[in-house]
């Protein structure tokens, strides 16, 4: 019994601390990206607009709930959900420090085959809610993501399969674990570039992020799929996008940065969630550089990009390690 | 161990929970201006009066990356136990994935060849 009240309080601080990161990832992104692009950014409501997010957030809770006259009512209703239910699910397999409290499931062996399974049905929510709004813009943007997210998908699943090959395991820990030999060279970036580059590249696609946004292209689509929300409705989905953005910069921190790892981490517990947090903030912080820099992709480039670039690429990249896995070459037994 | 399993099922219960309470807070505490009878309920198109259905023929080029992405990506899941196994399987191991790959690299190029990768491009 203790044990799942233990587990419940674990899966509470987990979305209390995805919640949290989320209100402050909009924040970051803004003042950030205003920098960027020499304005200041939301800094009126509390120090530095850091009450910035909660404002907002009361502001939509009082929004009314509109439900269009055309759209499919029990979809529109249900799709936001959809969205949100996997973002969140993500963090079940993110280790976030090396003490057992800050782990939910990153232990079971089939971890990395869960996060493609949870980033598959994050389509649902964005492809039911293009549809049930019964709009142009939105049938549009949500066909428009499902195609980008399950194309990238296949380019990331294969980078993946790189990882799982030089930690011989799909778990989270043993994964943080063979990247731990003393020093940073240990970390997969610097043994698995091409499929770090690769990860990299096709969570920006899954997250329908610059330079793939497509999706929500306003000079296009208006909001794309979102066209026809409001309210905690419209949240819901900022929310999910928000909160899928952090788990895969966890991802990736713990595929390629060597998850909470770092010095003197085996002595003091807090340690690991504080490395873990550096490495996942420096991760935001390049997604928003990214949008600030680079412009939109095309459509037909985009899916050529992933098909016909990105796939061929990370399917070499799994001939070649796991040749030297087979082979025995040093460094990769 | 299927008690591994256990925080991942509560994860998603409570994911579920939070959802539907957030869509019945905006439920409670917006407010009830019987929108239903106003424009606003119609289908946004930039301002102007909708014209025709929302939903109209689609390009079949979705559907038919919706088909290869299937046909991809179960062939990829494959990779994983082998992926997972290979340092016990050794060079046998990577010899006989590597026919299986062969057969996939030859799907790829079919398709690749065939033009169903083509999206319509603006460039001709």
């Amino acid at each position: 019994m203790s044990i799942l009240l233990e587990t419940i309080l674990k899966a509470v601080m987990f979305v209390v601390l995805a919640l949290a990161g989320f209100a402050y990832t909009t924040w970051i992104e803004r003042r950030l990206i205003s920098r960027m692009q020499s304005r200041i950014g939301p800094n009126r409501v509390g120090p530095q607009g850091l009450l910035q997010p909660v404002a907002e957030g009361l502001k939509l809770i009082f929004k009314e709930s509109i439900t269009p006259a055309q759209a499919d009512k029990f979809v529109y209703m249900l799709a936001p959900m959809l969205a949100v239910i996997p973002a969140l699910a993500l963090f079940a397999v993110i280790p976030i420090s090396n003490h057992s409290f800050f782990n939910l499931a990153g232990g079971v062996d089939t971890a990395v085959l869960y996060v493609l399974a949870i980033l598959g049905t994050a389509v649902y929510g964005i492809a039911l809610a293009g549809w049930s709004s019964n709009n142009k813009y939105a049938t549009l943007g949500g066909l428009r993501a499902a195609a980008q997210v399950i194309s990238y998908e296949l380019a990331m699943s294969l980078a993946l399969v790189a990882v799982v090959l030089m930690a011989g395991s799909a778990s989270m820990n043993v994964i943080i674990e063979k990247q731990l030999p003393g020093n940073i060279l240990g970390w997969f970036i610097f043994r698995q570039p091409i499929a770090a580059a690769l990860f990299a590249i096709t969570a920006l696609a899954e997250l329908a992020r610059s330079p793939f946004d497509l999706v929500e292209a306003e000079q296009e689509l208006t909001a794309g799929y979102m066209t026809e929300y409001g309210g905690m409705k419209f949240a819901l989905f900022f929310m999910s996008e928000y909160v899928k953005m952090i788990a895969l910069s966890g991802l990736f921190t713990v595929f390629f940065l060597g998850g909470w790892s770092g010095p003197f981490v085996g002595d003091s517990w807090p340690l690991g969630l504080v490395y873990f947090s550096i490495k996942v903030l420096l991760c935001l912080m390049v997604m928003v550089w990214v949008r600030a820099t680079l412009p939109r992709f095309r459509y037909d480039k985009l899916m050529a990009f992933g098909w016909k670039r990105l796939l061929p690429i990370a399917l070499a990249n799994v001939v070649i390690t796991a040749a030297l896995i087979a082979f025995g070459v040093p460094g990769y037994k | 161990m299927a008690s591994d399993y256990l925080p991942v099922g509560i994860l998603i219960l409570l994911a579920t929970a939070l959802a539907f309470l957030i869509v019945l807070i905006s439920i409670l505490f917006g407010p009830k201006r019987h929108a239903q009878k106003t424009k606003r309920v119609q289908p946004y198109e930039s301002g102007m009066q909708a014209i025709g259905p929302g939903q109209r023929r689609l390009p079949v080029r979705f559907y038919l990356v919706a088909v290869l992405f299937i046909l991809f990506d179960i062939e990829i899941i494959f990779f994983y136990p082998w992926a997972v196994a290979l340092r016990a399987l050794g060079p046998g191991g990577f010899l006989a994935m590597l026919s299986f790959m062969t057969i996939l690299v030859v799907g790829f190029v079919w398709v690749w060849k065939k033009g169903a990768l083509e999206w319509e491009s603006m460039d001709k």
